[in-house]
């Protein structure tokens, strides 16, 4: 066991924690903007309030969801232990630096990731905690067995507030940025860089990181300007 | 044609004061390279009876690694794939202040003005950049066949030189494109692969321990390496070290 543990010391180790949970958060992303996208839908809420009861009810979803909340601390914590050291191993900063040919997201993933983290802490106090808590209200729809949780209603009354609504579209400009370098990096850090494949993976990684957040971003401006 | 340059110097009395920047007018002349301009400004410091600055130089011919320094911002000045010793005057205005620093990373320690301790590389090399040969006679040089593209994409990862840039290009302070370039350019080799698992996992051990931060594949590295080193080194690093410690014993 002595190997594993000496493996995950090590810079590489760290790093490959990194890629693999930012891996799978990406791929979240893109099954949770599947999911939202229904909140577009004219149906007073009806597809997604069933939506948001098969997630949070079925167990297989409810264990996944598990390891994606472990996920987000686990490289929010790595990422944030790793941005302090090489803090520290940087030591004193230069008088006059310039780098060229790098870009501003890739220097600053920790405070890009920072800023997300108290975006998903916001968001889940948002609607979330409001659910655990059953503080929504209830609907039925016919053919379906009792009561379910309206949170679309929720979500609807939360896209009135304007500062809200900015504050989501700032964070999903953040997540862009985050995703920008993320991606790509996730591949580079698994020891993918091929010439064949690195630019397809870049250009990839480019549009996910338009489209994805962009995705996301139409929800709030969707609800808030024409519900 | 003669240039009046300002020269904004770092001065460190030694490894435990704290230092500062100097600044020092210059006469120097569009044909000498950096170095040159440094030793005619270290005679003019001389003849004023002030300390010489303090740099590190060897081949002055773009191969030995030794020179370094931070030269406006950027390991061996503006130019790209240059060594600071091939780096000549003509590529200043007249008139121009030009900050010089020395390389910064917590595991190259400032000895003295622009003298930076670089022998955590030395120890990095000594973990197992190397292969294990007998001593005896030289061994023919083609008794091994290698095919001409291997060969040429080692040697591309052997063109380091070891001087350090990336490291202090590096944000972070990481040293995985100078480690990389060297596991690459070995474990390319029929003559490497052979002590490869061994080499990667106690090479990357030991950069660790001399305090190296962890690469976030900004790039500044390839982008200041004098050698054009690039980044796809530290992806087969990566591999290898992934290789070692899974299937390795």
């Amino acid at each position: 066991m002595k190997w594993i543990i000496t493996f995950f010391g090590s810079g590489i180790g760290k790093k490959l924690l990194m890629s693999l949970t930012g891996l799978f958060l990406i791929l979240f992303l893109a099954v949770h903007l599947l999911g939202n996208l229904q909140l577009l839908k004219d149906d007073g809420g009806h597809s997604f309030n069933v939506y948001a009861k098969f997630m949070t009810t079925n167990p297989l979803i409810k264990t996944i969801g598990y390891g994606n909340y472990f996920f987000i601390l686990l490289h929010a914590f790595v990422g944030i232990s790793l941005a302090w050291y090489n803090r520290n191993a940087k030591g004193q900063k230069y008088a006059v630096f310039n780098s060229m040919h790098t870009t501003w997201a890739s220097k600053n993933m920790a405070l890009l990731g920072s800023l997300i983290l108290a975006f998903i802490l916001i968001h889940m106090g948002d609607f979330w905690l409001k659910m655990k808590l059953d503080q929504l209200p209830m609907v039925t729809y016919p053919g379906i067995e009792g009561e379910i949780k309206d949170l679309y209603f929720r979500v609807a009354e939360a896209f009135k507030n304007p500062v809200l609504v900015v504050s989501y579209v700032v964070g999903m400009i953040i997540l862009s940025y985050h995703l920008q370098h993320g991606f790509q990096s996730a591949f580079q850090t698994l020891g993918i860089n091929h010439q064949k494949y690195t630019p397809a993976i870049k250009a990839l990684g480019m549009a996910y990181a338009i489209l994805i957040p962009f995705g996301f971003a139409i929800i709030p401006v969707y609800h808030f300007l024409l519900k | 044609m003669d240039m009046n340059l300002n020269i904004k110097v770092w001065r460190q009395k030694n490894n435990k004061s704290t230092g500062g920047f100097e600044t020092y007018p210059v006469l120097a002349n569009e044909h000498m390279s950096f170095l040159e301009m440094l030793d005619v400004l270290n005679e003019d410091l001389v003849g004023l009876k002030k300390e010489p600055i303090a740099f590190e130089h060897d081949c002055r011919e773009g191969i030995c690694g030794t020179c370094s320094l931070v030269i406006n911002g950027q390991p061996h000045g503006p130019n790209s794939g240059t060594t600071t010793c091939q780096l000549h005057m003509r590529f200043f205005k007249d008139g121009d202040t030009i900050v010089v620093e020395p390389y910064r990373a917590k595991a190259f320690p400032v000895l003295k003005d622009l003298v930076v301790d670089r022998s955590s590389f030395d120890r990095i090399i000594q973990a197992g950049g190397y292969i294990s040969v007998n001593t005896g006679q030289a061994p023919d040089g083609n008794c091994i066949p290698i095919g001409k593209d291997l060969a040429g994409k080692s040697f591309e990862s052997a063109a380091c030189i070891g001087c350090g840039a990336c490291v202090a290009a590096c944000p972070n302070g990481s040293a995985m494109l100078f480690t990389s370039a060297k596991i690459t350019h070995l474990g390319l080799l029929p003559q490497g692969e052979v002590e490869a698992d061994r080499r990667t996992q106690s090479m990357v051990a030991q950069m660790d321990k001399e305090g190296f931060g962890m690469c976030s594949n900004i790039g500044a590295c390839e982008a200041q390496c004098p050698k054009e080193i690039k980044l796809d080194n530290i992806a087969y690093m990566n591999r290898s070290y992934f290789k070692a410690v899974f299937s390795g014993e």
